[in-house]
């Protein structure tokens, strides 16, 4: 059982305050899924749990099962077992899928005999396109192509907790159903526990939540069931932009 | 060719400008020579008064001094291959500079005729701390539709100067690629001219280069378009450490009968260290129009962002380094030609990357 707990964490990026005192645990398991408008502080959340470089924890913690996350660089956190899914994953020239995976093992000191054979299995689980394994990370790649690849690393690296900026931007309905069954089925049978940072609810079908905040202005200001989901899309936030004030 | 002794250049030239030519005595070098071996060069390789006719073929007119003293000094190799022929393994010439003290000439003559095809690779090696200089002109000339690669790799100590020439001419149809790969020397500088002469000859031009401790790597580039629909691609593309230097200029000149003319001009070079210092200037000049040209250039440090991609990954900030200098140079390493050298230059590559701080 792994946890992952932010208390009162607040973020600026340059001179603005951006997070102000986020709280939230997320065990193995469990998929908390953080909703709210644009602008408030979902993307500087993901940034700041896996060490962005330009994103200023000014107070609070996180700690994953007792361990400060704050104080490890980002390949330590990733080591440690946290996955960021990018909301626009970066574009790699000339460096293939495979390389970054053998050393993401090799920094875990956990070599796969045969990984070439896990990432194809895996891959025709999602249906990403076994050639792209072999190009260059991201480079020309289509918005699902993208989400894909992100979520086979997720496969293949089997972190405890994943975190997961808006999993559901850019990319068909086929490739979102086919991204969120593959983290949804990791919560079941790896016991994968997930931060789901979404703006509409569309991605709940495949990958349920247990539990729903809402983010705004920097702060959660409800928490709830899965029920809470259905009135934000029933209703919108507007209702929460103003509680937030 | 111009028998009047050309003068010393100084950084005033523009063509010199950002150099170190300042710091050259050339007195203080002894006229020498290069061990040199020749391999698969059978049934190409001329020698005696033929090989000196050849001199010439490539080039016209001496750019500068060095260029002028390589002619009067030069120790000659040329390569002649007959209309048609292909020939079937790539010819490996190399230099080996051993002594301090000296300057040598290497003179290189590729004379391709008429639809005939040759690959050819010149090495360049001194070890560290041999204290001379090298002048080498490599000049290549394609007759129509011949289709002449070449590969000058520099692997020189960290002692040795070098001012090297490479001048190729490409009449109608031909192909002609010309690559430099420069890891080695102290000073270490390539002029590279193309000039396609015949309608619809092609040229490309590629390099990589890597300098770290003191070096500097300096490319002085011309595509020189003076026939119709002809067409140049350029890409020269590196890294500098620590307190190296690298300089790249180019110069895209299309004449009034270079019309319906393609010209692509791109460098690219990434800073490594804080003390590390790259410049880069492009330039045009367009006597017609008609054409279609582009040029682009960048020097920076690596993209943070593809760091920490790779480091959210788990993957140790130096090895992202490593992949994403790799990643950098693979495009130039994919369009290498002559497969046997390129794993050595990816080892020397990965030697040099070392820890980046």
């Amino acid at each position: 059982m792994t946890t992952l707990e932010i208390r009162d964490l607040h973020v600026s990026v340059g001179t603005t305050q951006i997070l102000n005192g986020i709280t939230l645990t997320i065990k193995s398991g469990e998929v908390h899924a953080v909703m709210g408008p644009n602008g408030a502080g979902k993307s500087t959340l993901s940034a700041a749990i896996m060490g962005k470089p330009g994103y200023t924890v000014t107070s609070g913690s996180i700690l994953l099962d007792g361990k400060d996350v704050l104080a490890m660089p980002t390949w330590k956190r990733a080591v440690a077992g946290l996955h960021l899914v990018m909301q626009y994953p970066t574009e790699v020239p000339g460096v293939k899928l495979s390389e970054v995976l053998s050393e993401a093992l090799t920094a875990r000191n956990s070599s796969l005999p045969n990984l070439n054979k896990t990432i194809n299995e895996e891959a025709t689980r999602i249906s990403f396109d076994t050639e792209l394994v072999n190009r260059a990370v991201n480079v020309d790649f289509s918005g699902g192509e993208k989400k894909r690849n992100e979520t086979l690393q997720l496969a293949v690296l089997k972190p405890k907790i994943a975190i997961l900026d808006e999993l559901d931007s850019g990319l068909d309905i086929d490739a979102l159903r086919d991204c969120a069954k593959r983290v949804e089925d990791a919560t079941n049978e790896d016991q994968l526990g997930a931060l789901v940072i979404t703006h509409y609810s569309r991605l709940f079908e495949e990958l349920k939540p247990d539990f729903v905040h809402i983010l705004a202005k920097g702060r959660i200001v409800k928490s709830g069931g899965p029920e809470l989901a259905d009135e934000l899309e029933r209703d919108g936030y507007a209702a929460y932009a103003e509680v937030a004030k | 060719m111009s028998q009047t002794t050309l003068a010393f250049p100084t950084v005033e030239e523009e063509i010199w400008r950002y150099s170190r030519i300042g710091e050259l005595q050339l007195d203080r070098f002894a006229a020498g020579t290069t061990t040199v071996t020749v391999e698969n060069a059978d049934g190409v390789q001329v020698q005696g008064s033929d090989a000196a006719s050849l001199v010439g073929s490539g080039m016209r007119s001496h750019p500068d001094i060095f260029a002028q003293l390589n002619t009067e000094h030069g120790a000659v190799i040329a390569l002649h291959i007959g209309k048609g022929k292909v020939h079937p393994s790539t010819v490996v010439i190399t230099h080996t500079l051993s002594q301090s003290g000296i300057v040598a000439y290497p003179r290189l003559v590729i004379k391709a005729d008429e639809n005939s095809e040759i690959t050819v690779v010149e090495r360049f090696v001194s070890p560290d701390g041999t204290d001379s200089l090298i002048v080498p002109v490599a000049e290549v000339h394609a007759a129509q539709s011949a289709r002449v690669t070449y590969l000058a790799i520099n692997e020189l100590g960290n002692s040795t100067w070098q001012i090297g020439h490479q001048v190729a001419v490409g009449e109608r149809d031909s192909t002609v690629r010309m690559f430099t790969v420069a890891l080695g020397g102290d000073y270490a500088r390539v002029r590279a001219e193309v000039r396609l002469v015949g309608q619809g000859a092609s040229a490309q031009q590629t390099a990589l280069y890597f300098a770290d401790g003191n070096q500097m790597h300096d490319f002085r580039t011309l595509q020189s378009h003076e026939a119709p629909r002809t067409h140049s691609d350029l890409l020269f593309k590196g890294a500098v450490k620590d307190k190296s230097k690298s300089v790249y200029t180019g110069l895209i000149k299309i004449t009034e009968e270079g019309t319906k003319t393609e010209a692509f001009q791109t460098n690219r070079t990434l800073t490594l260290s804080s003390g590390a210092w790259a410049e880069s200037v492009p330039n045009l000049e367009i006597d017609t129009n008609d054409v279609k040209c582009s040029h682009a250039s960048t020097v920076g440090p690596i993209d943070d962002d593809q760091r920490f991609y790779l480091e959210s990954r788990g993957v140790p900030p130096e090895i992202a380094e490593r992949l994403v200098v790799f990643g950098f140079f693979d495009e130039v390493i994919e369009r290498l030609p002559a497969s046997d050298f390129v794993a050595g230059i990816r080892e020397k590559v990965i030697a040099k990357l070392g820890s980046v701080s």
